[in-house]
């Protein structure tokens, strides 16, 4: 629809990547130059930088070519960084890409605006800007150096965030997740390196960390890139986290300020899940297929086991921190069923968790911030004297819980079909993940809201003015994409397909599967299934 | 009036008296120093400070004197080129207006400017031997076949100078508060910096022998030098002890690889090498253990690193900072040249031996470090870890391998001292407390301090955007490139150990308390001087670690070689 317009944005234009990836930088820096005894300023500061990031991202999507380029990435930035290892600062953005990266330009302004740090506030909003810097680069990287630099930056702010401004045990649970994830990232490096060096040496050219180029050489032996997906596959496991990897998270989760921990969930998770998607199947697609069944039986066990321990938590922030555990196992297995509607579920699951668990991490710290608990023995009845609070809990949880009509849905849909026609027994026993995911919703939801209030319960105010603006803007994107996510589909879709076009070519055994047994099911029919608002057939 | 005998002229080494230049520099700003101050024990007070004063335009007059001699072997001939240049006047007349005026606001003492200056010195005479002639010429001989100019030397002689003039600058408020030692110190330091250039540039096993000898012998007097405190003399007997043990252990091996090949010149050893097979090969080989043992000691390479923490402890704080700096990397120059360059040819002999002394450094580094209590002792375990880091880049024994050691060296000098410059700051009346208890709530006193020490310790761990992960990245990638994965591995996984020590003591700088005692005390001033180390160990730290290809192409350019006679 923008081809013409595109015809003028594109080539050597003003590098918006670069720009979306640098400006938070540029903010932080400024911050530090603000006087530390103005809150207020140092807030609107912040709530600029990052919505002028979050603009920018949104100008972005809406000049993403959805015509002949739509498989490719686009509005590409390539500077030489270190040139005698072949180090260049490439950013690119495609349909698996975009998304993330509106939901991190969307996530970051609206946890920053939603809550008043009082304690040192210059440094607080100069790490979350550092921070949301970090995760863009992540997303926008096309350079394995680049991308891991990001990778590994974003690490820092999150510890300040939480040893400094978090809760209980902050200090055990900072180092605990600093020191977790960067073991992971120090097997992905030595990883890199080979993969890069080998590379190199195999084809006989220049050494490069060029993403596309070394996706295309696929020059390693079986083994040995079955060996570099590994040592990735460390990094990304504990990011997600999949299930043996998961134990920093509900640590760091529940120790966090509530900004940390929305961003936390909702971008910084997807690091790990969009790292197996962009590196380790691109590069590695041999490997990924060969390791496909180990990593959704890991991210089963995940699901049924998240459900259970999230079922007996006693800390409501601690629960959907379980939760999230077995909301990326869906995701994993979406991505590792290795057709197209599993890996589109997969990646519409990475937005659709982003925004659910994000507005339920602010719920509860709306919560905190009123009764000063989050144990959910201590609450109760709190629908009688907080009504809208409670609503808005209401449609997030069930959101999270996947009812149809909100975006859950559509997610946990699509990677079912995806893996059911991959893998059909997991998929059987993912779903029983829905049915427990709202076993412990409701049953939270249930003694946190209704019965009798009494005491501090029975007091507690109702959501303010700005309070409800933020969860409004979450919760219209929740039924937005819940009703109507075709046109998020569709720019998925090329991305989706190139990936699996890019296994099947190197990969000679592997074909897509396909639920042959089922009626196919076209994309534009799911909002028929959902007796919504119509869209034509997209068509495969 | 002797009466005429027959004389016999005595075959004199070439001498290219511009490559000696840095040496002489640093040797002679030495004795000059020593002599001026054993005949004026002290200016009055006015003369001394217009002095001080003087002396930073002298410095540059230097450095643009001697930078030229070294440069194109023609004295004052970079003076005479541009002279008739109004601009170049004028702009000669601004740098030492501002060199004046720099020294000035920084309100040192004479010593320490003088020492100061002639680190600059040497570090322009390094930068133009480089740019004008091993860049354009390649490598030569300085004294016949026995000192040797190349990137490799001239990199490290650079090396010598930076830790020379940052830890002068430490050093100067420090003898003051603490009132210990004096002008010797600084003589101290520079002669032992000059037995370091001798060692970057040897070509021969003796000569490399003389430099350490003269490296050491004055690093164990200042690792004494804080009189009153015991640790600083127990500090001083333990490296003195260890150290001439090493030295005996290199000196056997040196007499092996004599008895092996039949010479000590570096060159003519590896003719040598290359041009015959051994049949017999145990005495080369023992003579490379013996060596190895040797040079394990002087870079603390475990099992050879038992006296490390406790001198590093125990030593004055800005010693500390330029024995972590430029004696290890002095003894990793060596390292270098006599093994991945001269012993190339046996590499498959001595991999194995470096390869297992990396594994023990790296883990045994990063282990022990977790349990002290001290931050200097920590540093110490940490600085062993990085010895190992840097014997990773050994091991891989390839000019990627060397260009990493160099870039590791580089990175970790102005790192280490900048963590060394903060503990300066912050250990107190009597050099004491550097314990975590006494870094508790440092963010909360000094918010600037506990940043750029925060960010040191980062770039220790290996985080992006700073020279300490790009020097991992160099070392790991040479690892790799020579196939030893599971030393890369080991390495990554150990930094991750590292990482939970340096979290330790940010963790105490930001979340702890500050006890009463450190909060009821006043507020001790930080001299310009040590916030001035601090600052340029900052931006180098993480200025060139977002721009990293500058150092990358030095580290590049500067791989070693021996240069035959010519």
């Amino acid at each position: 629809m923008n081809s013409l317009l595109l015809a003028e944005v594109s080539g050597p234009a003003f590098p918006v990547l670069t720009a979306i990836v640098v400006l938070p930088l540029i903010g932080a820096a400024l911050l530090t130059l603000l006087p530390r005894n103005r809150p207020d300023l140092l807030k609107q500061v912040a709530v600029l930088v990052s919505a002028a990031v979050g603009a920018m991202t949104i100008w972005v999507l809406v000049q993403f070519d959805t015509g002949s380029a739509a498989a490719d990435f686009q509005f590409v930035d390539r500077q030489s960084w270190i040139s005698s290892l072949g180090i260049s600062w490439t950013l690119g953005v495609d349909g698996i890409s975009l998304f993330l990266v509106v939901l991190t330009g969307i996530l970051f302004p609206i946890s920053i605006i939603a809550v008043n740090e009082k304690k040192d506030p210059k440094s607080y909003y100069a790490w979350i800007l550092v921070l949301e810097a970090g995760c863009l680069g992540a997303f926008l990287a096309l350079d394995l150096f680049a991308f891991f630099v990001a990778f590994e930056i974003v690490l820092v702010p999150m510890y300040f965030l939480i040893a400094k401004w978090g809760h209980g045990d902050r200090a055990y649970a900072a180092t605990k997740f600093f020191i977790y994830t960067m073991l992971g990232s120090a097997l992905m490096f030595v990883g890199i390196l080979s993969l890069v060096f080998l590379t190199a040496s195999a084809t006989g050219g220049p050494i490069t960390f060029d993403l596309q180029t070394l996706a295309n050489s696929q020059a390693l032996s079986t083994t040995t890139s079955r060996w570099i997906f590994l040592s990735f596959a460390a990094a990304f496991a504990v990011k997600v986290p999949l299930f043996p990897f998961h134990t920093w998270l509900p640590d760091a989760h529940t120790n966090a300020p509530t900004a940390g921990s929305v961003i936390l969930a909702g971008v910084m998770l997807k690091l790990g899940t969009y790292g197996f998607l962009r590196f380790g199947i691109y590069l590695f697609p041999e490997a990924a297929v060969y390791f496909a069944p180990m990593l959704i039986t890991l991210g089963v066990i995940g699901i049924v086991y998240g459900a259970i321990v999230a079922t007996m938590q006693k800390d409501l922030k601690r629960l959907i921190a379980y939760s999230s555990i077995a909301h990326l196992g869906f995701i994993m297995i979406g991505i590792f069923a290795l057709d197209t509607q599993g890996l589109e579920g997969g990646l519409l699951q990475m937005v659709n968790h982003g925004l659910s668990t994000g507005a339920l991490f602010l719920l509860v710290g709306m919560i905190y911030e009123r009764r000063h608990t989050r144990e959910i023995a201590k609450l109760g009845g709190l629908q009688k004297s907080a009504p809208i609070l409670a609503a808005a809990f209401m449609i997030v949880m069930l959101s999270s819980v996947g009812l149809p009509g909100l975006n859950g849905f559509v997610g946990e849909f699509l990677i079912l079909l995806g893996s059911f026609a991959a893998h059909r027994w997991w998929a059987v026993v993912a779903a029983t993940g829905v049915i427990l995911a709202a076993l412990y919703m409701l049953w939270a939801y249930q003694r946190v809201f209704h019965g009798p209030a009494e005491g501090d319960n029975a007091t507690m105010p109702d959501l303010n003015a700005k309070e409800g603006l933020v969860l409004i803007s979450l919760i219209s994107m929740i039924v937005f994409l819940g009703v109507y996510p075709k046109p998020v589909l569709d720019r998925m879709e090329p991305a989706v397909d190139a990936l699996i076009s890019h296994v099947e070519t190197n990969v000679p055994r592997f074909k897509e599967p396909t639920a042959t047994h089922l009626a196919t099911v076209k994309l534009g029919d799911l909002s028929a299934l959902e007796g919504s608002a119509s869209g034509e057939g997209s068509g495969n | 009036m002797l009466a005429q005998v027959d004389f016999v002229p005595v075959a004199t080494p070439t001498v290219v008296w511009a490559g000696l230049v840095p040496l002489m520099v640093l040797g002679g700003g030495a004795v000059l120093l020593v002599m001026f101050r054993s005949v004026v024990k002290r200016l009055p007070t006015d003369y001394e400070s217009w002095v001080t004063t003087a002396l930073g335009p002298v410095t540059v007059v230097a450095a643009y004197v001697l930078g030229g001699v070294a440069g194109q072997d023609l004295p004052l001939s970079g003076v005479r080129s541009n002279v008739g240049d109004g601009w170049f006047y004028l702009g000669f007349l601004v740098v030492l207006a501002v060199s004046a005026l720099l020294v000035w606001s920084l309100d040192i003492g004479l010593d320490t400017a003088f020492t100061v200056g002639v680190a600059v010195t040497t570090l322009s005479a390094t930068w133009m031997l480089w740019g004008d002639r091993v860049m354009v010429d390649g490598a030569f001989n300085s004294i016949g076949e026995q000192l040797g100019v190349d990137g490799f030397s001239i990199v490290f002689t650079g090396i010598m100078a930076v830790a020379v003039g940052l830890t002068a600058l430490l050093l100067d408020d420090y003898i003051e508060r603490e009132g210990v030692g004096g002008v010797e110190m600084y003589v101290l330091l520079m002669l032992s910096a000059a037995g370091g250039v001798v060692m970057a540039s040897a070509n021969d096993l003796i000569v490399l022998f003389l430099g350490i000898e003269t490296l050491s012998i004055a690093a164990y007097v200042l690792a004494a030098m804080h009189s009153k405190r015991l640790e600083s003399l127990e500090a001083g007997l333990k490296y003195f002890v260890l150290g001439a043990f090493s030295s005996a252990f290199l000196l056997y091996g040196i007499a092996f690889v004599y008895g092996a090949t039949g010479s000590t010149n570096l060159i003519a050893i590896r003719t040598f090498l290359d041009a015959n097979t051994l049949t017999d090969d145990g005495m080369l080989l023992a003579g490379f253990g013996l060596m190895l043992v040797g040079l394990g000691f002087k870079v603390a390479a475990v099992p050879f690193h038992a006296w490390t923490p406790d001198v590093y402890q125990g030593a004055p704080t800005p010693v500390v900072a330029y024995m972590a700096s430029a004696v290890k990397a002095a003894g990793f120059a060596a390292l270098v040249r006599v093994f991945v360059v001269t012993f190339g040819a046996y590499r498959l002999d001595w991999q194995p031996a470096v390869y297992v002394l990396a594994i023990l450094t790296l883990v045994t580094g990063s282990v022990l470090a977790v349990v002290q209590r001290d931050a200097k002792r920590m540093l110490a375990y940490s600085s062993i870890s990085h010895a190992g880091f840097i014997l990773v880049g050994v091991q891989a024994a390839t000019s990627r391998g060397t260009a990493a050691v160099v870039f590791y060296a580089l990175a970790y000098t102005f790192l280490v001292i900048g963590s060394f410059g903060v503990l300066t700051a912050v250990s107190g009346q009597g050099d004491r407390a550097t314990t975590l208890e006494d870094l508790d709530g440092l963010a909360d006193r000094r918010p600037a301090l506990a940043l750029a020490f925060t960010i040191f310790l980062l770039a220790q761990a290996g985080v992006p955007l700073t020279t300490g992960f790009v020097a991992k990245l160099e070392v790991i990638g040479a690892a790799v490139e020579a196939h030893s994965y599971w030393l890369a591995l080991i390495a990554m996984l150990t930094a991750t150990v590292s990482a939970f020590l340096y979290l330790r003591i940010v963790l105490a700088m930001y979340v702890g308390k500050s006890s009463e005692e450190a909060l009821a005390a006043p507020r001790a001033r930080i001299p310009t001087a040590v916030i001035l180390v601090i600052g340029i160990a900052f931006v180098v730290t993480v200025g060139f670690g977002i721009i990293p290809d500058p150092i990358d192409q030095l580290a590049r350019d500067a791989v070693p070689q021996l240069v035959a006679s010519g």
